[in-house]
């Protein structure tokens, strides 16, 4: 199968590729998919003043896996907490030109953004309950 | 050294140019068909056909009326099985096959099963992927009328011990099918010592043309008979019908003679620098294991699992080298290899595979380059895994609980 330029381009240069200290204040950690399905993917969200400033990622996959992630990574930073929500699988297929067989993981990439954006909002809403 | 290199030489092989020569004047100049019994073209194609036969016989220690030539190993596969089935059902129905066959000879069977033609037991394999002669001697029943078990694997190499399970099958009086695709050519193969009936294999595995194989039937001890499955104009003593391609025979017939000059000095070559990839990859790389048996498997064969990182995206990263991986991702049925699964490697360390394939045109200097790449991809995606560093973190991997997709 022939990979798309942008594909190979996310793989050979990854962009945001690392962690975040999960415990750092204003991260939020989705870790989405299993090592017997073909694929892991962590991503990371820093908020500061509910925008994404900074984020992350590392995945265990296929080449569009590791591309899927990789732009979102991109695409968060400079978001607000409400955009980054409107984040679709779908514009990821279209921006990686995915073939069918690889729809998959930019769902991955989506429920992972999801998963962060989640994990951040348990973190936001803890802080509150333990001001009360 | 010229990139890409190809070391995926269990999918096809390269063909040797000394075939391409003895094939050549056999389109344009000697163009007969080798059925025609009344001219010199004719003759000259039956006689080319005939020699072709020999040196493919005395290759695997045949008599050369006992070549029955095909399209290639699947044809073989299938028309040794359904021959088999439909020439003896009044005898049988049973078929004894291993769960790590080609998928040539599992959908064979699977297909007689479906049409209540056969019935079938698959037996499974040790870790190392052999099958174990005591488990066919065990699943032997009255019906049984065929064993179809493979020389050596596909994808891990793992070479079966054919001769006891030939031994085997002539004690009970029942047919053994052997699907020696992989290795004649690259091991030593001789149907008598092995006890063999029927035997699939194919000219483009052993450096000689694609489209052409064969199916070794045997002639005495017992006769065999087969009922054909291409009907037509009675070729190949009326067991396959169809004209000879009489150039891919020819490259056939020389492939099998350049395998048996050269299978001592090949298989010290493949031997010496298939040890030299792994143990230069297993030092360099943590938990990288191997697949297959550690010894006794094809000269050209590795395949390893290098955990923590996915087979598609390790192909991906040496996109200059030609390889091939057990991963889910690599195959149409998004499921990791079924051979490495019946070994009992977890789905993981299946998606993780890569299978080196060396052949006889491989240089020192592609190993030292693939070594070099290998090192640094892994190295690189590991980095990169989500899975490497929570292992590294002391997690336990297969503790947690994953949202399987």
């Amino acid at each position: 199968m022939a990979y798309s330029d942008k594909v190979v381009d996310h793989f050979t240069n990854p962009r945001n590729m690392g962690s975040f200290k999960k415990d750092e204040e204003g991260v939020g950690t989705g870790m989405v998919g299993a090592p017997e399905c073909g694929d892991v993917m962590k991503l990371q969200i820093k908020v500061q003043n509910d925008t994404i400033v900074d984020a992350k990622f590392k995945t265990f996959g296929c080449g569009s896996a590791i591309a899927s992630s990789s732009l979102a990574t991109e695409w968060l930073k400079g978001k607000t907490v409400e955009e980054a929500q409107k984040i679709k699988n779908t514009d990821i297929v279209q921006e990686l030109n995915l073939p069918p067989v690889k729809i998959h993981c930019s769902v991955l990439a989506e429920d992972a953004i999801k998963a962060a954006l989640a994990d951040y909002q348990k973190k936001v809403d803890g802080a509150l309950t333990d001001a009360k | 050294m010229k990139l890409p290199i190809f070391l995926d030489n269990h999918s096809t092989t390269p063909m040797d140019p000394r075939v391409l020569e003895t094939m050549l004047p056999y389109f344009v100049e000697k163009f007969g068909n080798a059925a025609s019994r009344n001219h010199a073209f004719g003759w000259a194609a039956e006689e080319a056909v005939e020699n072709a036969r020999k040196q493919i016989a005395k290759l695997i220690k045949a008599d050369p009326k006992e070549i029955v030539f095909t399209s290639g190993a699947t044809e073989s596969d299938n028309l040794a099985i359904k021959g088999v089935v439909e020439m003896y059902k009044e005898k049988g129905d049973h078929i004894i096959t291993s769960s790590t066959e080609h998928r040539a000879v599992l959908d064979t069977v699977k297909v007689l099963e479906g049409k209540g033609k056969a019935t079938a037991t698959y037996l499974p394999v040790d870790k190392f992927g052999m099958v174990s002669p005591e488990d066919v001697r065990k699943a032997i029943t009255e019906k049984t009328i065929l064993i179809s078990i493979m020389l050596a694997n596909n994808e891990i190499g793992t070479i079966n011990p054919v001769k006891e399970i030939g031994k085997i099958a002539k004690g009970k009086g029942i047919l053994f099918h052997c699907d020696a695709t992989q290795g004649v050519g690259k091991i030593p193969v001789d149907v008598q010592d092995m006890g063999i009936d029927l035997m699939s294999f194919s000219a483009h595995k052993m450096y000689g043309p694609k489209g052409v194989g064969a199916l070794y039937v045997r002639k005495k001890n017992p006769r065999v008979r087969i009922t054909a499955q291409m009907d037509g104009g009675g070729h190949e003593r009326g067991m396959r019908s169809g004209t000879l391609p009489v150039p891919l025979i020819v490259g056939f017939g020389k492939a099998c003679e350049l395998c048996e000059q050269e299978m001592a000095k090949d298989t010290t070559r493949l031997i010496a620098m298939r040890d030299r990839l792994e143990a230069s990859i297993t030092k360099n790389l943590e938990e990288s294991y191997l697949n297959g048996h550690p010894t006794n498997r094809l000269p050209g064969n590795l395949n390893i699992s290098f955990a923590y990182v996915e087979g598609e995206s390790l192909l991906m990263g040496m996109k200059d080298i030609a390889l091939s991986s057990g991963s889910a991702c690599t195959s149409a049925t998004l499921e990791p290899s079924y051979v490495l699964r019946a070994l009992g490697v977890g789905t993981d360390l299946a998606h993780s595979s890569i299978r080196f394939g060396l052949g006889r045109f491989n240089t020192d200097d592609e190993i030292d380059y693939t070594i070099k790449k290998v090192i640094e991809i892994v190295t690189k995606l590991r980095e990169m895994s989500p899975l490497y560093e929570m292992a590294k973190e002391g997690v336990d991997l297969k503790s947690v609980q994953w949202a399987a997709h």
